[in-house]
Order: structure tokens, then C-alpha cells, then sequence
């Protein structure tokens, strides 16, 4: 598979991530070079073959719903990059 | 005494017999890692007065007969393994101010257990790499040779433990970041099954695959530590509700031929890997030879689909991450980038400038995989095909209790020589990606060393919630090996 520079815009712009165009065509290179690699999955009979996201055995966990102290929102904002009182700020949404 | 060549197991009679203090210990290891750390590039975060804090606290308790499983021991702690008020980077300028608000449930284990944290180790950026050069804050260098890797994922945890720093450390596995620097630093690594150990308080990034196990000196601190780490955890739904065994016990009674009645599967596959390093191959046999001589019964068995394994995982990790990665945007914790116009330029800029470079291929491989039209093709298939890994274990498990294998296809490489090259370095991760893919536990045991000195391991895997296989065999080939060196000269 060979991805090519509009597809590296598209996907960047997907994962939120800025790419300059120098860096673009590299990233394209690598990328196919990878996915190429990655072609031969289709070598493999795959045919009624269920798949597998994880190995856990998945149970319901159940608990009491229980009062328990909450970290209270200074310390759960404590790592916000802006915040103003109990509300985390960010740049303006609707213009 | 030489303090910091102290295990886990011979620190803790010596603190328990009152014959040293943690508070003497911690400061000769925060005194070595002074003196030689600026070489080895192990830590990221060393908070020397909370470390003998925690050490004085431990010599009141052992004065005060109130004696835990860790009380005064140093542990080096991988730093995505968040830490309550101590600063927690995942190796990213993307967490370089972030403080968590609580301890991961194995921190709060160790704590309980009265373990002292002595520092957090250096990592390649979000556990993504093999060499510990993705880090956006250091090279970690194997402290064996310091032209090259320690190894990587884990790779400040492996080399600090070399470089007896600590006791021990603890490490994250999700596609062999344990074992691999465990192999190329010469110390002792253990991922446990997957759910054994609680993930709450890990930054994830392949929330399938990830697992925190242990990084040691001997294969009995790796009980030692696991018997401490593991449980189930109502803050981890996906974390186990198994029994916990005493691990320790795994080398009652050992002696010659005490491995009989132990079957061990040599996968073919894995034998016609291409690249496999000779001196690489010459420690496997010898190592093989060693369990024979135990008793162990030593088979060739198959795994069909081990040439699919690197392609399979290299789908789905990256998925999980670009999707685990998300959370990083700017508006909770971590960086946020200045000067945006609005939030889409916040969210480009903050992401772009948080993350290097190998986090940013990853990110674009998982949206890619997983976007319209391609999500079939890629990670529909790759799951497909972790389901006939699964099956190619659960069936090799039913004839042999280990499967036998090197660790890595060749020693530590040098500084630099793959960076320009994401896919040779992937696909190094052949032997260990897995026991990940699987979900069961694998260990990687120091074998011997290459001609330039460099250590080389062995792996064996087990089936799941059967580390006790792999703790008993790892610890026969270690009683009876003879290694010149157990620790390098800094």
C-alpha cells in the first residue's frame, strides 16, 4: 500500500496533528514502507476465523454503589494547563 | 560492605537483622547515581529527599517491629507509572509538568509494603521503541558499553538496575519492553500474564497488550517482587480474579534434575528467523543444553503463524495508541501549545509539539488503520489473526509447560544505527511481541555474552497465570550458569 502525501493530510488532520510539508513526504515514505510490510496479513486464511481484541476473561464487576470521597476539583484540576476557579479554560469554540 | 550490588532478598535480612539501615542504603545508591549517572542517562526524576524520607520512616518502622514485605528497600520505578506528587513524564515533552493526584495501585503496593521510591527511570517516549533513544529527555546507555542501547522500552529501569542504582526496578511490557533491556543489560525481567497485574495508574498505550512486571537482579527478587505486585483490582476491569500463589516458592527443593518431568518446546518457526546473530544463537543452545541437564524434556514444537506476528501487532498497538493518545490534548493535563487561534489549532499544535517523532508515526499508522473504508483490512484482520496466535499457544501449551527462545535476534545495537529506520527495529521485537499478542507471561534470564561484552538472555514463556514454570526454570538456568560478571565496571 502506498500512501501518498494527501492521504498523510488527511490522516494527520484525523490524529489532530500538524505535519510541515518537509516532513510530510518522509512521514509518506515510512509509512508505505511500513504498511508494505504490514501486506502480508493478507496471506493468512482468515476465513470464519473470529476476532480477538484481548485476552481478559470478560466478567460484569460489580460493586455496592457506595459514597467514597471525591478528590475534590482542585486537586482534579491541578494539572490543567488554564483553568479559571472549577472550570478549565480553552480557546473560544464558536466564533 | 558494597551496598548497591544488594538484591531485594539479601537487603532485606540485612535491614530486617538490623545490620544496616534503609536510611545507609538509600544514601549510597542516591551517592552512586550522583556519581554515575550522568553516563548511564537512567533517570529522569530523582526526588532525593522524599527517597530518604521514606527510608527514615522505614528504619522507625523495622525499630518498631512493624516489618512489611519491601520495608526500606529502594525500587526504581519506569516513569509512566504515576506516582503521587512526583513528577510522572512518560518520557514526553508532552507530561513534562504533569504531577499525578494518586498512586498507580502497584505504587500504592509497593508504599504499603514499605518499599522506598528511589527514582523514576527514563523511557522511550510513551513506551514506544526498543532502544530508550525515543525519549524526549535522554539516551539511556547500556551500562555494559555505553556506545550502545540499553534496550528499550524500559531501558532506564534495566540499566539502572545494572547499574545497581537500586534494588530492583519496575518496568511495563507491551511488546517486549521488559525483557529486551532485561536481555541487553544483563539482569533479570519478568512480564507477567496479562491481568495478573493491576494497570490502574499506567499510562497505556496498547491497553490489550501492556503489562508491569519486574526488572531484577535474580530471578528470586522477580518472585519477590511479583508475589507484591500482583491481584485483582476493582480499578482495573480487565485485571485477573485468580489466585495469587506464593512465587517464592517456585525454588523449594531445587537441585539437580529438580526441572524433570518439565516439558519445553523449541518453536521451528523460530529458528529460521532471518538475521538471528550467531553468538545469539550459540548462548540459546547452551542455555538449552543447561535445562536438558536439569531434567527438562526439550522439543522442537510449532507456532504456524509466527511470521505474522510483527505484521498483526504493528496494526493493532498502534491502533490502541492512537486512541489511548487522544486524552492528550491540552485541555486537562499536560503541555498546551501557545498562541492558537482557536481549539483545532490548540488541539494541531499542542500534539504536534508534545509528541516526537516515533509517537507521531504510530498515532498516524492507528488513525489510518482505523479509518473509513480501511478498518476491515487492517485491524479487523489483524485481530483475526491475533486469534490464530492465541490458538497457536493454547495448542503449543498442551505439550510443553515452557516454549524456549532467545530474547532478541542479536545483543544491544549501537547508539543511532536504527534511528532512520522504524521497521528494522520493529522487527527485532520478533520473539518477544507474542507473549503480549497472547497474553501469557514470559521472562528473559541472563545466558551469557556476546564477544564485545555484552550481556545476552534467554526467554522462556509459559501459559497463562503460570509464571511459576518460568520462575523455576529461569532460576535453574541461573544457579547454573557461569557468568564471569554478573555487573558491568561504569
Amino acid at each position: 500500500m502506498k500512501i501518498s502525501i494527501d492521504e498523510v493530510t488527511k490522516i494527520a488532520h484525523l490524529a489532530r496533528l500538524e505535519i510541515d510539508d518537509a516532513q510530510k513526504e518522509k512521514m509518506a515514505d515510512q509509512l508505505s514502507h511500513i504498511l508494505k510490510y504490514i501486506d502480508k496479513l493478507k496471506d493468512v486464511d482468515v476465513e470464519g476465523v473470529r476476532p480477538s481484541s484481548g485476552v481478559s476473561v470478560m466478567n460484569n464487576v460489580l460493586r455496592e454503589d457506595e459514597l467514597k470521597v471525591s478528590p475534590g476539583p482542585d486537586a482534579t484540576l491541578a494539572n490543567a494547563p488554564q483553568r479559571d476557579e472549577d472550570f478549565y479554560i480553552v480557546p473560544g469554540i464558536v466564533k | 560492605m558494597d551496598f548497591c550490588e544488594l538484591t531485594i532478598a539479601r537487603a532485606k535480612k540485612l535491614l530486617f537483622d538490623r545490620q544496616i539501615s534503609s536510611f545507609e542504603l538509600t544514601t549510597a545508591l542516591l551517592d552512586r547515581i550522583e556519581k554515575y549517572d550522568d553516563k548511564i542517562g537512567a533517570f529522569i526524576t530523582i526526588d532525593k529527599d522524599l527517597a530518604l524520607e521514606q527510608a527514615k520512616k522505614a528504619d522507625q518502622n523495622i525499630a518498631d517491629n512493624k516489618i512489611s514485605g519491601l520495608t526500606g528497600v529502594p525500587i526504581a520505578l519506569k516513569d509512566l507509572l504515576c506516582t503521587r506528587g512526583i513528577k510522572t513524564t512518560c518520557g514526553s515533552k508532552m507530561l513534562d509538568n504533569f504531577i499525578p493526584q494518586y498512586d498507580g495501585t502497584v505504587v500504592s503496593k509497593l508504599k504499603e509494603n514499605g518499599a522506598v521510591i528511589i527514582g523514576k527511570t527514563n523511557m522511550d517516549e510513551f513506551a514506544m521503541g526498543s532502544s530508550t533513544e525515543n525519549s524526549a529527555y535522554k539516551i539511556t546507555t547500556n551500562p555494559w558499553n555505553k556506545a550502545y542501547v540499553p534496550g528499550g522500552s524500559s531501558g532506564g529501569s534495566a540499566a539502572a538496575v545494572a547499574a545497581q542504582f537500586c534494588c530492583a526496578a519496575l518496568g511495563t511490557d507491551t511488546g517486549g519492553s521488559i525483557r529486551q533491556p532485561a536481555s541487553h543489560c544483563g539482569v533479570v525481567g519478568l512480564k507477567p500474564t496479562y491481568g495478573r497485574v493491576s494497570r490502574f495508574g499506567l499510562v497505556s498505550y496498547g491497553s490489550s497488550l501492556d503489562q508491569i512486571g519486574p526488572i531484577t537482579k535474580d530471578v528470586t527478587d522477580a518472585a519477590l517482587l511479583l508475589n507484591i505486585i500482583s491481584g485483582n483490582d476493582t480499578m482495573d476491569s480487565t485485571s485477573a480474579r485468580v489466585d495469587v500463589p506464593d512465587f517464592t516458592t517456585a525454588f523449594d527443593q531445587f537441585g539437580k534434575g529438580s526441572l524433570k518431568g518439565m516439558t519445553a518446546g523449541i518453536p521451528k518457526e523460530y529458528l529460521s528467523v532471518d538475521g538471528i546473530d550467531p553468538e545469539v544463537e550459540k548462548v540459546f543452545k547452551e542455555a538449552k543444553k543447561m535445562l536438558e541437564d536439569l531434567g527438562v524434556d526439550v522439543k522442537e514444537i510449532s507456532l504456524p503463524h509466527t511470521e505474522y506476528v510483527v505484521a498483526a501487532y504493528y496494526i493493532i498497538a498502534p491502533c490502541e495508541a492512537s486512541s489511548n493518545l487522544a486524552r492528550f490534548d491540552g485541555v486537562r493535563y499536560g503541555a498546551r501549545a501557545t498562541d492558537c487561534e482557536d481549539l483545532m489549532d490548540m488541539y494541531k499544535k499542542t500534539k504536534s509539539t508534545g509528541f516526537g517523532p516515533e509517537v507521531q508515526r504510530r498515532i498516524l499508522i492507528g488513525t489510518y488503520a482505523l479509518s473509513a473504508g480501511y478498518y476491515d483490512a487492517y485491524y479487523g484482520r489483524a485481530s483475526q489473526v491475533r486469534t490464530l496466535i492465541m490458538e497457536d499457544f493454547s495448542n503449543a501449551f498442551k505439550t510443553c509447560d515452557l516454549i524456549l527462545s532467545p530474547v532478541a535476534p542479536a545483543p544491544a545495537f549501537k547508539i543511532g544505527e536504527n534511528m532512520d529506520d522504524p521497521l528494522t527495529m520493529y522487527l527485532t521485537d520478533i520473539f518477544t511481541l507474542s507473549a503480549n499478542m497472547a497474553g501469557v507471561p514470559g521472562i528473559s534470564v541472563p545466558a551469557g555474552y556476546s564477544s564485545k561484552g555484552l550481556p545476552i538472555g534467554i526467554q522462556m514463556m509459559a501459559n497463562r497465570f503460570d509464571e511459576m514454570s518460568l520462575l523455576r526454570a529461569g532460576y535453574g538456568v541461573e544457579k547454573t550458569i557461569q557468568l564471569d560478571k554478573k555487573f558491568p565496571d561504569l
